[in-house]
């Protein structure tokens, strides 16, 4: 079997997230290839040949795929399909952006967001914000299917695989880039970070989302928030962790001042030790942290930060 | 300019979701239904145009048996002037729900299509993208602003790393995030309003299409529980856990 896997990077840099991708489909078993679909790519490309288990990358630098439009992106993952039997990419934005669009122009369905491997053709999902665990069968003779990342293993990079560079380009012509409005921060992302501290609505304000930034530089951490968080306008959606926000599994994911509602749970229950610390005994995270502390998150936040 | 509103019948958001005991799905009987929350910002957001003289007509369309066409006259009451109703009893793929879109598309002739990003059900994220492969038409996902201008429209996308606005020539697809709006609440008056709109009821086998399912479920299991660890009396006591027991931090 070949496996087409599209690496998610941002032309500089191949996103971690791209080597548990890549882990699935090893899971699948087959030849791996991996698509670097860009502009000026070439360090990603760089990166993307050193995946372990990879033994081609595929390389289409065009300004058409600069920022990775929908549009222009699933024309060139589609007419490269007829290779192979499972394409997959990761289930970030931008995958979950351009991948349906692939299946549907290939008449096939999607599996999406998936966190195990059963078989070739079946697959294990959450569903209903995580409160369900599905096992899907594809009964096309193609498998359209996006990677949740937190269920596989980053494999190594420390291999070799041939660069085909591609001519054709795809483009649509329908839609163009205006502008984009990123979040600058010295601190690692929220996807790929090992120690995670998250506010809740406890925080009470967005000032006070300071108080976690102590922590997070002694533990290299990233800051998150819960949906309550953000709707309260304390801070922005992109540090949403939560089944509509980000799903996360860090090493040490640190709740402050969270309840821990259904859907907060679901984007970090996978964590490999998850911390509490709420003022309510009764809070429903205390069900699910392996480490609790009752106490007001101001005094107990300035007191961890110094005694790390 | 119409626009047109696809939404979906779903369990209520604040519903807990229990697993059938012989591991088949999930039982939804005697469980309290509602608008998939991201449909109800679409239909928000299409009002709101509306509102604001871009949107001529708000037509809401769902996919479903009769007790869908509740979620159709919510919508109505919200603001939408008429909806459609595909009758079937089947629960169908997101990729025949495109198809079966992608047909009231052709015959309706949006300018703009808004939909949900995901269903809180089935958390698929698809459907929206299918329809605008299948229509051949561009996309502005997971949208936080949506602003038409001329034969145009600005898509405020929320990213990863945070926004992304993107020009998309129309008739274009938008799906919606959580922060592109707040959803009012129908007022009485226009819930009995609602009542009179027309809604069209249309059998699915009227649209010629083969809908053969492409998946199969093979089971529904609840998620593995986690077990409630314990709780320390002091942050020396936690760091000390960190340390020496959980051994996360040095």
């Amino acid at each position: 079997m070949s496996i087409l896997v599209i690496a998610e990077h941002d032309n500089a840099t191949l996103k971690a997230e791209t080597l548990k991708t890549v882990a699935a489909a090893q899971k699948i078993g087959g030849d791996v290839t991996l698509l670097v679909a860009g502009f000026n790519c070439q360090n990603a490309v760089d990166a993307a040949a050193k995946v372990n288990g990879v033994s081609k990358v595929l390389v289409a630098d065009n300004a058409a795929y600069e920022h990775q439009l929908a549009e222009n992106v699933s024309l060139l993952v589609t007419e490269l399909a007829g290779d192979y039997e499972h394409i997959l990419a990761t289930a970030l934005t931008t995958g979950k952006n351009f991948m349906p669009r692939v299946a549907a122009l290939l008449d096939v369905a999607q599996i999406s967001d998936i966190i195990d491997v059963e078989s070739s053709d079946t697959f294990v999902r959450p569903i209903y914000a995580g409160n369900a665990i599905a096992t899907v069968q594809s009964l096309d003779s193609k498998k359209v299917i996006t990677v949740r990342t937190t269920g596989f293993d980053a494999v190594a990079t420390d291999g070799n695989a041939e660069v085909v560079n591609l001519d054709t380009v795809t483009d649509a012509g329908t839609s163009s880039h205006v502008s984009d409005e990123l979040t600058v921060s010295e601190r690692p992302d929220l996807g790929a970070a090992g120690v995670v501290i998250s506010g809740g609505r406890g925080m009470q304000n967005g000032d006070n989302f300071k108080l976690l930034d102590g922590i997070a530089d002694k533990l290299g951490a990233a800051i998150g928030a819960s949906r309550a968080a953000v709707d309260a306008g304390f801070v922005p959606n992109d540090m949403q962790v939560g089944q509509t926000g980000k799903i996360v599994a860090p090493d040490l994911y640190i709740a402050v001042g969270i309840s821990g509602a259904i859907q907060h749970l679901a984007g970090m229950k996978d964590s490999k030790v998850i911390v509490a610390i709420n003022k309510d005994p009764e809070a429903p995270i205390f069900q699910v942290a392996d480490y609790g502390i009752v106490a007001d998150l101001f005094d107990a936040l300035p007191e961890l930060e110094g005694k790390l | 300019m119409k626009v047109l509103v696809p939404i979906k019948r779903v369990i209520d958001y604040n519903v807990k979701v229990r697993v059938k005991a012989d591991n088949s799905d999930v039982d939804l009987a005697n469980t309290k239904m509602a608008i998939n929350p991201f449909c109800e910002i679409a239909v928000e957001e299409a009002v709101r145009l509306k509102e604001a003289g871009t949107a001529t007509e708000v037509i809401v369309v769902s996919i479903g048996d009769k007790s869908c066409q509740e979620q159709l006259r919510t919508a109505l009451a919200l603001g939408a002037d008429r909806a459609i109703q595909i009758d079937t009893a089947d629960s169908l793929d997101a990729l025949n729900i495109a198809k079966l879109l992608q047909k009231i598309v052709e015959e309706e002739q949006p300018q703009l299509v808004i939909l949900g990003k995901q269903s809180i059900d089935s958390d698929n994220n698809q459907t929206g993208q299918m329809l605008a492969a299948l229509t051949g038409l561009p996309q502005g996902t997971f949208a936080s602003e949506v602003k038409v201008e001329g034969d145009k429209v600005n898509v405020t996308r929320e990213v990863d790393g945070g926004l992304q606005t993107v020009a998309l020539n129309l008739p274009a697809i938008v799906t919606t995030d959580l922060r592109l709006n707040e959803p009012r609440y129908a007022s009485l008056p226009n819930i009995m309003k609602a009542k009179r709109k027309p809604l069209a009821v249309k059998p699915v086998a009227d649209f010629g299409l083969d809908l053969t399912a492409r998946t199969k479920l093979v089971k529904v299991t609840p998620p593995a529980q986690r077990q409630a660890g314990i709780v320390v009396e002091s942050v020396d006591e936690l760091v000390e856990k960190l340390k020496n027991e959980a051994k996360v931090i040095s």
